[in-house]
């Protein structure tokens, strides 16, 4: 009883005794069991196993002609996709990589130079960059621009101007023949 | 007690101004408590833990259910299968249902036994069955919410208990539902209750709590703490008694969720909610079975009122005669240990509650041993369950002679404790 706690048999010289022993282990175990059981509560808010079945996209390149761009949905996201003039692809290669401010070179950024595929998120907080459609404005380099917050990206989805700090990104994707492309 | 001195400055200069540091030294350190507390004591911090689990669990749940009659089946298994860790939280609130009534039930039980209901911890008590009130309308809304067989069917026999009231019972009926028939408006209705209700029960177990802090733990003597040596801190001694506990109920707990996940379901609940088809064999949780057997031991009209009504009352009647407890006891003694007879009457009524469970779990005309109606067995329970509540209780404390009463705890302790060597 509460009474009897006076004299700890088990005590040592250096002031430890079984006691402190028992309260680190038992601390420690429930320590350790608390953190792992918040695993499951983090996980669970992950993307499910559903949502991640829905991480490729098919696209069918034939229907779009020269000039043209077509916005397609992977993983919720706008992709841009688009088929580029011998003009715009021109430009694209000709920029000096010292007028960048994410300098990337536009062939590393196209797996065929007529078809660029992007991720048609602005890398500032996430807006719809203009652009896709003829007649909205395309920006000072006459490839997309941002309507939030004026960022400006060229024929090759680069970031040229404003508060944007990368290139759009290019998203993993494959060609499964001439005129079709898997996204993811 | 004294207010501690804290030595850490930040806890010292919040301590100042909201003296929350003191108030939990005070609640849950120094706290003093009867030294003599056997397990039976374990189960209302063991039901305060099962609520803060039930309430984490429930609201990651509520991320991933959808409450609409189209997509709430499809959205408890897509959270069965698809969803990380969505089989584990589903499973552990689903069986923390059937744990946190095992473990509140028990509570409840340990209260009659040592008539811990009784002067000055009557409030305590009432709050206490306003708990269990609220629990049990939470448990029953939460059953609906996957949109099963049997959560639909739950959902339209207990709402239509209240068509059972006298002429306004159809519109109270159609008022709950929000429309002619358990349906969309219903679930969500049910989904924002069931949301809501566990923070109401966390509120009135603070309450609860707030009692029980005014005049203390009672204990199994039932007799009041007369100074520090009758006492012990709250900490370590009982925190690490419930600990253990604790640790012994997560042992049973997860063993139900891991091997036999769905041992307190009924199958047909995996069976999407039909309205045009009932199952074949309607039952409650088991939780709810003693008063199901209740409700349905009424067949018979008296005088002007039908039977129906009668059930419904009487159901309802069997829980909110509880409040009354603390004054239908006339006895003075608390702890059944030292009243002879009421030890006696406490396990029948005890019996009595299983078997109304047995009943309610059962066909309504089903026999036993195939010669006596269950109906019957259920009436005479029915009828035994009041009676000890408005006969029992309160002659037993006119007519029962109860044993010497220790002198105190710590004097009760001390002589049952064998003599030191050498003292004889």
């Amino acid at each position: 009883m509460a009474d009897s706690t006076t004299a700890d048999p088990g005590a040592t010289d250096d002031g430890e005794d079984r006691r402190d022993f028992l309260l680190i282990a038992t601390s420690t175990v429930g320590a350790v069991g608390t953190a792992l059981a918040c695993w499951p509560f983090i996980d669970f808010m992950n993307p499910s196993a559903d949502v991640l079945a829905l991480s490729t996209t098919e696209v069918d390149l034939s229907p779009i002609e020269v000039g043209q761009s077509i916005t397609v949905v992977w993983q919720g996201k706008p992709v841009f996709v688009r088929r580029r003039t011998a003009e715009e692809i021109e430009i694209a290669q000709a920029v000096p990589m010292g007028d960048l401010i994410e300098p990337e070179e536009d062939g590393a950024r196209v797996q065929k130079a007529d078809w660029l595929i992007m991720i048609g998120v602005c890398t500032h907080l996430g807006c719809i960059p203009l652009g896709q459609r003829s007649g909205e404005p395309k920006g000072e380099f006459d490839g997309w621009f941002c309507p939030c917050h004026g960022s400006h990206y060229d024929t090759s989805g680069r970031i040229r101007k404003g508060p944007a700090p990368n290139n759009l990104p290019i998203p993993p994707y494959e060609f499964l023949d001439d005129t079709t492309i898997k996204i993811g | 007690m004294a207010t501690p001195t804290w030595n850490n400055p930040i806890v010292k200069w919040i301590d100042y101004r909201l003296p929350v540091f003191s108030f939990m030294h005070h609640e849950l350190v120094d706290y003093p408590t009867p030294r003599n507390l056997n397990y039976w004591w374990n189960f209302g911090s063991l039901a305060g833990i099962v609520l803060v689990i039930m309430i984490a669990t429930g609201i990651w749940l509520a991320m991933h259910y959808m409450p609409h009659v189209d997509y709430a089946f499809d959205s408890v298994e897509r959270i069965m299968r698809d969803v990380n860790y969505g089989w584990l939280l589903r499973y552990v609130h689903m069986n923390g249902g059937s744990m946190f009534f095992i473990v509140v039930y028990i509570h409840v039980f340990r209260g009659l036994y040592y008539g811990s209901y009784k002067n000055p911890r009557e409030i305590l008590w009432i709050m206490g069955v306003f708990i269990l009130l609220a629990m049990m309308a939470t448990a029953f809304m939460g059953y609906v919410l996957p949109w099963g067989q049997m959560s639909f069917w739950a959902a339209t026999v207990i709402t239509s208990l209240f068509s059972a009231v006298p002429l306004v019972g159809d519109a109270i009926v159609s008022w709950l539902w929000g429309g002619f028939a358990v349906d969309n408006p219903t679930l969500n209705r049910f989904f924002s209750l069931h949301y809501l209700l566990p923070f109401i029960i966390f509120a009135l177990v603070f309450v609860h709590l707030w009692a029980l802090h005014v005049h203390k733990s009672s204990n199994p003597l039932g007799i009041d703490m007369k100074g520090p040596q009758d006492s012990i801190p709250f900490h370590p001694y009982y925190t690490i008694k419930d600990t253990f506990g604790l640790g012994v109920l997560m042992v049973i707990w997860m063993f139900f969720v891991f091997f036999a996940p769905n041992f307190f379901l009924e199958p047909d609940n995996y069976i999407e909610a039909n309205p045009l088809v009932t199952p074949a064999h309607i039952v409650p949780e088991w939780y709810l079975m003693p008063f199901y057997a209740i409700l349905r031991a009424i067949t018979f009209d008296i005088w002007f009122i039908p039977a129906k009504l009668i059930g419904v009352v009487a159901m309802f009647a069997s829980i909110l005669i509880l409040l009354f407890l603390p004054w239908l006891d006339t006895s003075k003694v608390r702890s059944a240990k030292f009243r002879p007879i009421y030890k006696q009457f406490f396990w029948i009524f005890f019996v009595d509650c299983l078997i109304l469970g047995w009943i309610g779990a059962n066909p309504p005309d089903a026999l036993f041993m195939d010669t006596v109606p269950l109906l019957i067995i259920g009436q005479i329970g029915t009828a035994y369950y009041f009676l000890h509540f408005v006969l029992v209780f309160p002659l037993l404390g006119w007519l029962e002679r109860p044993r010497m009463v220790p002198e105190s705890i710590s004097a009760a302790v001390v002589a049952a404790e064998p003599p030191a060597p050498g003292s004889v």
